[in-house]
């Protein structure tokens, strides 16, 4: 009986180590920025914020203390959604893909793990603007300072994706050291109740800001606002 | 004694309320056009719509309210933008439950085949187009509507569903082949009159050569995507059509998963293998690669004309990424020069019945008050769309738009004005796929296939029979198209058969009866036997 029950459990062990090894390792930030596009990752982040659960997907703003992450449209219930709270500690896996210069993980599945919150503070990437290394901050809360606002077009400040309702993105164009800028508030990570929603409504052609937000990238940056302040 | 009767007579009631109870039971009542507008009350008509993050689009429908409430000051239009059909179409389905749906609505004919599923959410629009009063040119308007007759006839039969109108179509417009002609060129051919999938792929595959320093040769770049397609659904359904392969019957029997489709994926996949072919959903809009001399072929909308090439009116990407070069379009690739076909898209507009039918005819007038010639020409002028009317196409204001092409690079931007000339060129070569309760969802499947083939190519995946069957089983689950079937006929039955007929409630009334007295019978022989 002894034999039997050690010969099941050698069984099991090595079933379990073939699960194991089947399973991908987690990556470091370094190595998810050298994997292929297109190539299977997985790594383990932390959640920062979301954007609105719509169609059983929402899109989600990680960031660990190596690097950001952007899960694009990840397949999710409205239930977990909900769990998905700033800090959550989270292994994704999907695949690195890159859409308009934004590398994104898309068709992405998560499990929330164990361990104690981590919440990013904004990094003053205003020194990398205009450089080629700003991308290394692509998906990272950042703070880029001594911003001015630019005339959107027609006079205009910032230009509402649905002026009618107000109920959609605000794009607004910024410059520093001769180079143009063009931010949006998403409303689905920020609606019009928000402060940063009233506060850009609020900019006037010229306002020097300090403009927060995560590093999104669309043919170039195009930050995805938080927040906005008078420039110090 | 007396009791039993007067309980036989309250169970025929009720069986009769039962029965007639179970036809119509929710939704509104179908409309009936009333007698005479009522100007002496005030109505307030919610209006979604879609604008195309274009500035000028949303003026002319805050411009065509504000004309419209002056001529009807008892009529406020309440307009709510979205920017994604998906979203309207999603918003809709969830106020259908709460009969909270708006009285006007931008939409697609595929979205109002899932709509009829709810009983008369949609108003029927066949008398409302013939009446003499408030009709198309109806004697009672106070604008100049077109007739139903000056309706292009191909974008008002679009509207029809099953056999009924339920939709006006709003603005049309097509696919197009946008087409980097010094690319071309340079590569040694020569851009033909009618272009096809062939010359398509072999100028692709051509263009993949690249040089000592890992750049492409035809552009010098690190970046070349020949051959990019916006939309995949209407790449698989042009592409069958123009194959007469099958697609789905008119009642809704899917019919995609057969062995032609297969064969254009794995055509699909030999050009994605080798980098020649990408979607938008992978690479992004095929316009900006275009514009950034990295796209050689790019397939879009003509509503998307001024987004396309050096001198496009609006850009998305910086003024240092755009390239020098020559644009030109034609139609999208065709598998027989001699048969053109392609799709005709674009949005329709629907009213949502009410319980109040003046409430339906106040949204019936605003409805009809977007066909008239000022809406339609300005609203087409934004971009490459065509005016629905005949009307408006034959007016001078079009006629002269039309002949100052290239005048500058804004209004009369040459290749939007190319654009809208395309569509007119071949109204005749158009066509769209059957609509039925799901034919949305079977048009996002076709687009899925190629979007999978091509996902799995990227991943390096085997793409082969195997895959092909399992594909075909995943798409067909995910989007449920194995369900369609069983629910055809809900819209029209649903949404056509209105009141019962007087003869059919009588003959269940009849039938209810006897099957009651069957059952006091057996009662009063069960009580008999008891008592004995």
């Amino acid at each position: 009986m002894k034999k039997i029950l050690a010969f099941v459990l050698v069984l099991l062990m090595l079933a379990a180590c073939a699960v194991a090894e089947d399973a991908q390792p987690v990556m470091t930030h370094a190595e998810y920025v050298a994997a292929d596009l297109e190539s299977e990752v997985t790594i383990e982040t932390y959640v920062q914020d979301k954007q609105g659960w719509w169609n059983d997907q929402a899109i989600i703003y990680c960031q660990s203390e190596d690097g950001a992450y952007f899960l694009y449209n990840m397949p999710i219930s409205k239930e977990d959604y909900d769990k998905l709270v700033p800090g959550t500690k989270i292994r994704v896996n999907g695949y690195k893909s890159e859409w308009a210069g934004e590398v994104e993980i898309v068709d992405a599945t998560f499990e929330i793990i164990e361990g104690e919150a981590f919440i990013a503070e904004p990094t003053d990437a205003t020194a990398a603007l205009g450089k080629s290394y700003l991308v290394a901050h692509q998906n990272e809360l950042v703070v880029l300072k001594g911003l001015t606002v630019k005339d959107y077009g027609d006079g205009n400040p910032f230009a509402y994706k649905d002026p009618a309702g107000k109920t959609d993105d605000i794009y607004i164009k910024f410059e520093k050291d001769g180079v143009e800028y063009e931010f949006v508030v998403e409303y689905y990570l920020r609606n019009n109740e928000t402060e940063v929603y009233k506060a850009v409504e609020a900019l006037q052609i010229g306002d020097v800001v300090d403009v927060e937000g995560f590093l999104y990238w669309y043919n170039g940056a195009n930050m995805h606002i938080t927040g906005v302040a008078k420039a110090e | 004694m007396k009791t039993k009767r007067l309980l036989v007579l309250a169970l025929l009631l009720a069986c009769c309320l039962l029965m007639t109870g179970c036809h119509g039971s929710d939704g509104s009542a179908a409309f009936a056009i009333p007698q005479q507008f009522d100007t002496n009350r005030q109505f307030e008509v919610s209006f979604w719509a879609k604008n195309d993050t274009n500035k000028t689009q949303t003026a002319i429908y805050e411009k065509a309210i504000a004309d419209f409430e002056a001529l009807y000051p008892n009529i406020k239009i309440n307009l709510r933008l979205y920017t994604d059909y998906g979203r309207i179409y999603n918003d809709v389905i969830t106020n259908i439950a709460t009969n909270t749906t708006p009285n006007v609505c931008i939409t697609y004919p595929d979205h109002i085949a899932t709509y009829l599923t709810g009983n008369n959410v949609v108003a029927t629009l066949d008398e409302l187009f013939t009446d003499a009063r408030y009709g198309l040119g109806g004697s009672e308007l106070r604008f100049d509507s077109p007739k139903v007759d000056e309706v292009v006839p191909q974008f008002l039969q679009e509207c029809m569903i099953g056999s009924h109108y339920y939709a006006l179509p709003f603005m049309r417009s097509t696919e197009a082949l946008y087409i980097n002609k010094t690319m071309v060129e340079k590569l040694g051919y020569t851009v033909p009159d009618v272009v096809t999938w062939d010359f398509v792929w072999e100028v692709s595959d051509a263009a993949m050569a690249k040089g000592p320093d890992g750049n492409y040769l035809v552009n010098g770049q690190k970046v070349l995507i020949p051959f990019i397609y916006k939309s995949t659904d209407n790449m698989m359904i042009q592409m069958l059509k123009q194959l007469d392969a099958p697609y789905s019957t008119a009642n809704g029997e899917v019919l995609i998963f057969n062995d032609i489709t297969k064969e254009i994926l794995y055509t699909i996949r030999d050009h994605v293998q080798n980098g020649a072919f990408s979607t938008f959903k992978i690479s992004s809009y095929p316009g900006n690669f275009l514009n950034a001399g990295q796209c050689i072929f790019a397939v879009d909308s003509t509503a998307g004309a001024t987004w396309m090439g050096t001198n496009a009116p609006h850009m998305d990407i910086s003024a240092d990424q755009v390239a020098e070069f020559e644009l030109v379009i034609r139609t999208i690739p065709q598998f027989d020069t001699g048969n053109q076909k392609m799709i005709s898209q674009g949005p329709s507009v629907c009213v949502f019945n009410k319980e109040d039918p003046q409430q339906v005819l106040a949204s019936w007038l605003f409805t009809q008050y977007l066909l008239t010639n000022e809406v339609q020409i300005s609203y087409s002028q934004t971009e490459g769309y065509v005016p629905v009317t005949l009307k408006a196409q034959q007016d001078a204001v079009y006629q002269d738009y039309l002949s100052r092409k290239g005048e500058d690079n804004d209004m009369y931007y040459s290749i939007k004005l190319d654009a809208s000339e395309l569509l007119m060129a071949h109204t005749g070569d158009t066509f769209v796929t059957p609509v039925f309760n799901g034919s949305a969802s079977l048009r996002d499947a076709a687009g899925q296939l190629i979007e999978e083939v091509a996902k799995s190519v990227r991943r390096k995946k085997t793409v082969d029979e195997a895959f092909m069957t399992s594909l075909y089983a995943q798409i067909n689950s995910l989007y449920r198209l194995d369900q369609i079937g069983s629910q055809q006929g809900s819209i029209d039955t649903k949404a056509d058969l209105g009141p019962l007929p007087g003869t059919a409630v009588t003959l269940l009334c009849a039938l209810g009866t006897v099957w009651v007295l069957i059952g006091l019978y057996v009662l009063r022989r069960a009580l008999k036997a008891k008592k004995h």
